[in-house]
């Protein structure tokens, strides 16, 4: 379980997360939405300490995440990113086992694990000796995500992961975390500011606004009880979009000249 | 050419030891300082501006100031340690600069995931940072192994052997297959530990650990070899050889190798060279024991080191005061005036001095807004040219400094007019040129005489009994005589001074 109170980052005088109170039960996965400035990769930075806040607090399990210095944290906690970092000096089997290499673990259960993890994130076994440059952008980001849960991680933060990719990769992809974390149980958090990615991923749903918590609730909660008119903008968005992609067809239909 | 092969192993070792020594001081220097560097803000203005002020000073120079700057700190201040002080100094620049430049440019999003991952400050430097910075970081290497490999051909002059010999001596002594020599084993001493430095990277990234192991036993060999001679020289010896000084011009590499051949002969002790010091480091580093004998001339002595502008003080009072001066102020003996002098002259082509009708300096006076002089690297810079300026009211068209050999030949083509000739230089005659006379006598004296520290000669004063055996043994017309058959005739400064010594020996035993 993660418990944020009254998180808050500051740079001089500007505020970028205000007070933010959340909690994130075993086993949930919570996606906090919201545009850019809004907050929402601070916070997430500020659970696994990459960036420290100003004041307030995390705690996992109970336990502030300041008792541990910060590579021992990092290391009991799965971090992905939109541009990934896999190491390029790194075979794809040495980036993922890079944290139990940190923890000592010993050749035969790193290979072991490597296995298994690229069975789990769907990619072939003979890549474990290709160079990061070898791989796909989608491929990447499934060694990414393995490299991520490779020391058995008790939380997983995920900060835009798959905003980079094509459409068709990045639902392959969404399909495969919800897959992994169901079978893993994992506790985790997902920055994203694409409103269908939240709703599809998201047990819950927290909407961040120039570092304030705007709502959080389940995505129906959300859908059929907005906090105010921006949520209930958000949520529509989908929808809003659809109804214009069905409005172009129906002309194109009619006769209308296709762009 | 065989001759000068036969140095290249003496040369070539001591090239090595001031190359990698520097080299890994350097390295040892400014890899931590890079580093440091990257890590806290406010250290990267101060330590990458003074390293590129360095480097900005010319690198003849840099060798130079260390000279005086280990002078002053008490520190031996000619030989290895003014060279290797230099070229460690001259090398940081390239590595530390690589070192910020490689680390500072590694992806943000690959060193958030080194912290993401759970890598210590350390883990990330030693396994990210420094591994990706690496090809920059090598290249800043092989940037400073062919700067100081080259820039070490410079210790010449500041009494440190390096392969500089070959190419200081054979262009004074216009022997240039010696030249040659000098750079084509520089050159490929350059490309060898470029090539080393080079594979040891390409073996790391490519993780071919045959050729890592291959380059590095090479490495440690050369480390090995050049720490092994390093040391064998630093171990004191009871009694080491008599260490003569040369300037770096052909009188002074004939007299140094006579003096050193007079010496074995008469005492039976070793000797060996200094070659090519700088006028001024020459003196200071008798003064400072660094070498035991070398010969100045005293008109040098007194304008330079005595600071002395009178005219028309004569040959032996200008001797005389000369002595005092060194045994008081300096504890430097003057033990013989070798019986030559070799003086600064006005010297012009013969045919100008018969149509100008040119005796005397004081016929150039009405013409000197026509003429143009050419003057060794110190000349113009002399009190002695002050003095002829001042006494004459003479002032000339134009003052080109160039290289004391190749100044002759730039008279007698005419590039220039005049040049400030040396009277013992066979030059003068074989050239065609005609000495004019100091009529009002600016010019001092310039007695060559044989000056040893104080100290050496309580030390052994056997050495020093045979070297006040030469007192006025050498005439002006042998010393000429000698200076020609090697500037002119090709002949070896060693072979000249052992023609020499022969002669002194037989007139010896003659009478």
């Amino acid at each position: 379980m993660i418990e944020l109170q009254r998180l808050t980052k500051r740079y001089d005088k500007q505020v970028v997360v205000n007070e933010l109170s959340l909690q994130i039960a075993e086993g949930e996965l919570l996606v906090l939405l919201g545009g850019s400035g809004s907050g929402k990769t601070t916070t997430l930075k500020m659970i696994n300490r990459l960036i420290e806040p100003s004041s307030g607090s995390v705690q996992l399990d109970g336990q502030d995440v300041r008792a541990l210095p910060p590579h021992e944290l990092r290391r009991q906690i799965g971090y992905t990113f939109q541009q990934v970092g896999l190491f390029p000096h790194m075979s794809v089997a040495e980036n993922i086992a890079v944290t139990p290499s940190l923890v000592g673990w010993g050749a035969t259960d790193r290979v072991r694990r490597v296995n298994e993890l690229l069975d789990l994130v769907e990619l072939p076994r003979e890549i474990r000796n290709r160079r990061p440059d070898q791989l796909s952008g989608g491929q990447q980001q499934r060694v990414g995500v393995a490299r991520a849960l490779a020391a058995h991680p008790r939380v997983m933060l995920l900060d835009e992961p798959f905003a980079a990719l094509d459409p068709l990769t990045r639902q392959h992809l969404q399909e495969s975390l919800t897959r992994i974390r169901r079978e893993l149980r994992l506790t985790a958090v997902f920055v994203t500011h694409d409103m269908v990615e939240a709703l599809v991923l998201g047990d819950r749903i927290a909407v961040m606004q120039t570092g304030a918590l705007v709502q959080v609730g389940t995505p129906t909660t959300l859908m059929h009880h907005p906090a105010d008119d921006y949520v209930r903008q958000l949520l529509d968005t989908p929808r809003r979009e659809a109804r214009v992609v069905d409005a172009l067809l129906a002309d194109t239909e009619k006769g209308g000249s296709p762009r | 050419m065989t001759q000068q092969l036969s140095l290249l192993p003496a040369y070539l070792t001591a090239h090595l030891q001031l190359t990698l020594l520097a080299l890994l001081c350097s390295t040892a220097v400014s890899l931590p300082l890079g580093v440091a560097i990257t890590r806290v803000a406010w250290l990267g203005r101060p330590a990458l501006g003074a390293a590129a002020i360095i480097q900005t000073i010319p690198s003849l120079a840099l060798l130079a100031v260390m000279v005086p700057t280990l002078a002053a700190l008490q520190l031996q201040s000619i030989g290895f340690l003014p060279a290797f002080i230099g070229l460690t100094l001259y090398g940081v620049l390239p590595i530390l600069r690589n070192t910020v430049t490689g680390i500072s440019e590694v992806n943000p999003a690959i060193k958030e995931a080194a912290r993401a991952v759970g890598m210590t400050p350390g883990q990330q430097l030693r396994q990210v940072e420094l591994p990706l910075a690496m090809p920059v970081i090598v290249a800043g290497l092989r940037t400073a192994t062919v700067w100081t490999v080259g820039v070490a051909t410079l210790s010449t002059p500041v009494g440190a052997t390096s392969l500089g010999n070959y190419i200081f001596s054979g262009l004074q002594t216009r022997n240039y297959a010696a030249v040659l020599v000098g750079c084509v084993a520089s050159a490929s001493l350059a490309l060898l530990l470029d090539g080393l430095v080079r594979g040891l990277e390409v073996g790391i990234r490519h993780r071919r650990t045959r050729q890592v192991v291959g380059v590095v036993s090479v490495m440690i060999a050369l480390y090995a070899y050049t720490g092994a001679t390093l040391a064998l020289s630093l171990v004191p010896s009871d009694e080491h050889p008599v260490r003569i000084g040369a300037k770096g011009f052909t009188e002074q590499y004939i007299l140094a190798s006579l003096l050193g051949q007079w010496i074995t002969h008469e005492t039976g002790h070793p000797s060996t060279q200094m070659q090519s010091l700088g006028s001024m480091v020459a003196f200071d580093a008798l003064a400072a024991g660094d070498i035991d004998v070398y010969v100045d001339y005293s008109g040098t002595l007194w304008a330079h080191v005595m600071r002395r502008t009178s005219i028309g003080v004569s040959r032996a009072e200008v001797l005389s005061e000369v002595s005092q001066f060194l045994t008081d102020e300096h504890d430097i003996d003057v033990v013989a005036a070798l019986g030559f002098e070799n003086a600064y002259a006005v010297a012009a082509r013969a045919t100008d001095a018969d149509r100008l009708a040119l005796t005397a300096i004081s016929d150039l006076v009405p013409l000197g807004s026509t003429l143009s002089m050419g003057g060794d690297f110190e000349f113009f810079s002399r009190p002695e040219w002050v003095a002829i300026q001042d006494t004459y009211g003479l002032a000339l068209a134009e003052e080109r400094t160039m290289d004391a050999a190749l100044m002759y030949q730039a008279v007698a083509e005419g590039a220039v007019d005049l040049i400030s000739a040396y009277t013992t230089d066979g030059r003068i005659t074989a050239y065609d040129l005609r000495v004019l006379d100091d009529d009002r006598g600016a010019i001092p004296p310039y007695d060559a005489v044989v000056l040893v520290n104080t100290a050496f000669t309580l030390d052994r004063p056997d050495v020093a009994a045979a070297l006040r055996r030469l007192d006025g043994v050498i005439t002006v017309e042998a010393m000429r005589r000698m200076n020609l058959a090697v500037d002119e005739q090709g002949e070896d400064p060693d072979r000249v001074a052992a023609d020499f010594v022969d002669q002194l020996r037989r007139e010896a035993d003659g009478s």
